[in-house]
């Protein structure tokens, strides 16, 4: 269904303990919103990301329940404090029940 | 045989509802769909708990979208748990629910959602204390987005 899901993250290498970093996060997707009709007049079936979470070290960050009104491409940014060295971890779950991943380590000096 | 001017202007409007008759069936079908309203949904969201209006949670959205496919919108809301967001006027009135974690460092979150037409943005934030704030942003939309 989707094709060329490719996550994007921006996440600083380094950060001071429980410094107040800035995520940006973007997935390419087209969000069919199950709303639009092809050529023929048949609705174009929903098909969307419907769910994000970030975690660190295991512990939550973010968990975000998407509709189809969130924009192709669904672009996040959000705030999260890193207490220790370790690794966000970010998972996009799709309607087709496909999974998507990405990490990111984080050096606590 | 004479036709009158007011005997045309009646079969005419007959005509116009016969016209009008499959499309508002199909609009029935649609609304059949389990689509919840904005009401509903923001009742289930605070489960019947009342909500207060203003401080606590803050919305920034762009007054004029000129594309109604990606509008970017932030919310913030300092202590919250939750917060739900609805365009009230879509054809599907939610957008996103975001539910924070220990290690958020501030209860805020940016994205771009779609609007269908100029309508208004509402924010329902779960305090932590488990009160209900929200609050809404007018947007109007120039080209509306979800398609059609």
């Amino acid at each position: 269904m989707a094709e060329n899901v490719k996550p994007r993250v921006r996440v600083p290498k380094t950060a001071s303990k429980d410094e107040v970093i800035t995520i940006k996060t973007l997935i390419s997707h087209p969000m069919e919103s199950g709303q639009r009709k092809d050529k023929d007049g048949k609705v174009i079936p929903r098909s969307i990301i419907n769910r994000f979470t970030a975690e660190f070290n295991g512990q939550l960050v973010l968990d975000t329940t998407l509709e189809p009104a969130i924009s192709t491409n669904p672009y996040l940014e959000f705030d999260a404090k890193v207490p220790e060295t370790g690794e966000f971890k970010f998972t996009w779950y799709d309607d087709d029940g496909s999974v998507y991943e990405d990490a990111h380590k984080v050096e606590v000096s | 045989m004479l036709i009158s001017r007011r005997g045309v202007l009646a079969i005419s409007a007959g005509f116009a509802g016969l016209a009008m008759l499959p499309i508002s069936v199909q609009a029935q079908d649609a609304a059949a769909a389990p689509t919840q309203t904005a009401d509903e949904m923001i009742a289930e969201f605070t489960g019947g708990a009342e909500v207060a209006e203003g401080d606590g949670v803050k919305l920034t959205a762009p007054e004029i979208a000129e594309n109604g496919n990606t509008v970017p919108i932030s919310v913030e809301a300092p202590g919250a748990s939750e917060i739900l967001l609805i365009a009230t006027e879509n054809p599907t009135p939610g957008v996103a629910k975001f539910i924070f974690g220990p290690l958020a460092a501030s209860q805020a979150a940016a994205t771009r959602i779609r609007l269908a037409k100029t309508q208004d943005v509402v924010a329902v934030a779960k305090l932590a204390d488990g009160s209900f704030v929200r609050t809404a942003a007018n947007v109007k939309v120039t080209i509306g987005g979800c398609g059609g």
